[in-house]
């Protein structure tokens, strides 16, 4: 990372992370809890990355671990269940099945995997919806309990706005840790040139699978933490529409970036609120700004920003060597 | 002299074309062989067999003596067979350090150790060596998509040393290198393999720098074996001659 980047970033995520410790002190309880959703959209986003970003992998399906978790958490927490190892049960039942829905990526790649994956939220979504006794059908879960720890109580917005923030921080420093080990550079690899990678040793198949696991573990999560933010479940907010809006936020944040799916959630959590102002405009507004943004930077917006910061570092005059 | 490679009968169709017919073969340990013919004749389809990129058809690949036919490429790598490709295979969203640590990082541990270990695996010190070893130390720090054609195919076979492997196959590691830096190229696959002991096959298409390279070479036409022997016994080969180099 060149100076001016490191000095960009820096700047930007301390101006964001001062925000986000004092908004709920500028917002109403409804601000409060799209920040909240934004939070939780945030960790499944950062599953996505993940899995589409960083490995290359498509994924149509991070809804359904969304959901997956929700309703674990939803089921089990309404039966008196600990929200705790339920959180962590979501994160690990998603990662199973994240794994098992890799073997078809090991065959399948771009369109055809897409579909799969879009088959597997489509299934998912129809037992949420059918199977009643289990998901409460169209009637879902109510009245999800937030947790507690050690006493404190999550039952206010301001207090389960902190809990979203530090799991979202805990999330993201674990994946930036990732990322950054060897693992990270292997999924880059599988990602940029699969038969080379395999020629120099990397397990593509082992590989490809922990993608989708920890992308689908991360969705686990967000469900786990999406269902005590709404208190309300049922199969709509799960359906194909999330996967794509979560793939929306990976794609236009910037796919690849470890800030993409932060960015990305913005546009895609926030953005449609502030642009109520417009009414029934408001939505054709919000899909024309995203045509234009992947017509002219396909690379998303810090694909945008890092390309004007490369430029800008060009342009700028070299300094003259001092002479002694 | 041990065989580290024993190719025997390998055979690979695709529908009713015959790409290598049959073709057997041992490398020895220490060996640098050559393997040329006119394009269309199966070379890098019999590398792609060897290295588990293809099923062959028919046929055994021995290493070590061992059965490796239609083994994991992933899996050979490990068991010490490296390979560069004809097209240039780097990774052009990391650095040329990164990419040489990525080549070794895999033998390095298992999956948990490498997740929680170190970010360099701890090939920091191997990759500079590398990076001195083919000249590319300045350019450490760049990003590989950056560099000219020929420091990427420097880099690429670099890649393919920084295992320390014992068999490394190169497929035209020349092609499209220009005149200095085939010297240079020339020059370290030489010294890796007096100094580290390694065995190449190379598989190239200019005649001085693979004559000048390979103890021994292999010639293919039309999916076979035509002509086996050292360099000058090769290029007097009537049937190389009239298949291959020409009058």
């Amino acid at each position: 990372m060149t100076r001016r980047r490191t000095v960009a970033v820096g700047i930007a995520l301390g101006v964001s992370s001062s925000f986000l410790l004092v908004a709920p002190f500028l917002f109403k309880p409804y601000g409060i809890f799209i920040l909240s959703t934004w939070a939780v959209m945030t960790v499944a986003a950062i599953g996505l990355n993940l899995t589409l970003g960083y490995a290359g992998q498509v994924s149509l399906a991070q809804a359904a671990f969304v959901g997956i978790g929700a309703y674990i958490t939803a089921f089990l927490t309404t039966n008196g269940w600990s929200f705790w190892p339920i959180c962590a049960l979501a994160g690990v039942a998603c990662f199973v099945i994240g794994w098992g829905l890799g073997y078809p990526a090991l065959r399948l790649q771009h369109h055809y995997l897409a579909f799969v994956t879009l088959a597997f939220n489509t299934l998912v979504y129809l037992v949420f919806r059918n199977e009643e006794w289990l998901t409460g059908g169209i009637y879902g879960i109510s009245n999800v309990p937030r947790p507690s720890l050690a006493g404190w109580s999550m039952n206010g917005a301001h207090a389960f706005y902190y809990f979203c923030l530090a799991v979202l921080a805990l999330v993201a420093s674990a994946i930036w840790w990732l990322i950054r080990s060897p693992w990270g550079r292997a999924f880059v690899a599988l990602r940029e040139n699969p038969i080379r990678a395999q020629s120099l040793g990397v397990d593509t198949r082992r590989y490809t699978l922990m993608a989708f696991a920890l992308g689908a573990g991360l969705g686990g999560i967000a469900g786990a933490l999406y269902a005590p933010l709404v208190q309300f479940i049922d199969p709509t907010p799960f359906a194909l529409g999330l996967s794509l809006n979560l793939l929306l936020m990976v794609v236009v944040g910037g796919s690849g970036y470890f800030f993409g799916p932060f960015l990305g959630a913005i546009i895609a959590v926030l953005l449609p609120e502030w642009l109520r102002f417009a009414q029934g405009y408001y939505l054709m507004g919000y899909a024309v700004l995203v045509i234009l943004l992947m017509v002219f930077c396909p690379t998303g917006l810090l694909g945008l920003a890092d390309r004007l910061l490369t430029s800008t570092a060009k342009a700028a005059p070299v300094a003259a060597p001092e002479v002694s | 002299m041990s065989a580290v490679l024993k190719v025997r009968d390998l055979k690979k169709s695709f529908g009713g074309i015959v790409a290598v017919d049959g073709v057997s073969f041992n490398v020895n340990q220490g060996e640098i062989l050559g393997i040329i013919g006119p394009n269309g004749s199966g070379k890098s389809t019999l590398f792609n067999c060897i290295l588990g990129q293809l099923r062959p058809s028919g046929g055994d690949v021995h290493l070590d003596g061992r059965p490796v036919t239609g083994m994991r490429p992933c899996d050979l790598n490990r068991l010490g067979v490296s390979r560069t490709f004809q097209l240039l295979q780097v990774f052009p969203q990391l650095t040329v350090r990164e990419n040489l640590i990525l080549a070794g990082q895999e033998h390095r541990g298992g999956m948990l150790s490498r997740l929680i270990g170190p970010r360099d695996a701890g090939l920091s010190a191997s990759a500079d060596r590398m990076l001195d070893f083919f000249r590319l130390t300045h350019l450490g720090g760049e990003l590989a998509g950056a560099l000219s054609y020929g420091q990427q195919k420097l880099l690429d076979v670099a890649m393919a040393f920084m295992a320390g492997p014992r068999l490394a196959l190169l497929d035209e590691p020349a092609g499209g290198v220009n005149l200095t830096m085939l010297v240079s190229l020339r020059d370290r696959l030489r010294a890796i393999n007096v100094e580290q002991g390694s065995t190449f096959v190379v598989i190239e298409h200019n005649m001085d720098f693979v004559m000048a390279l390979c103890n021994r070479i292999l010639v293919l036409a039309e999916g076979r074996v035509i002509a086996e022997g050292d360099p000058a016994h090769v290029r007097r080969d009537a049937k190389v001659i009239e298949a291959y180099l020409g009058r």
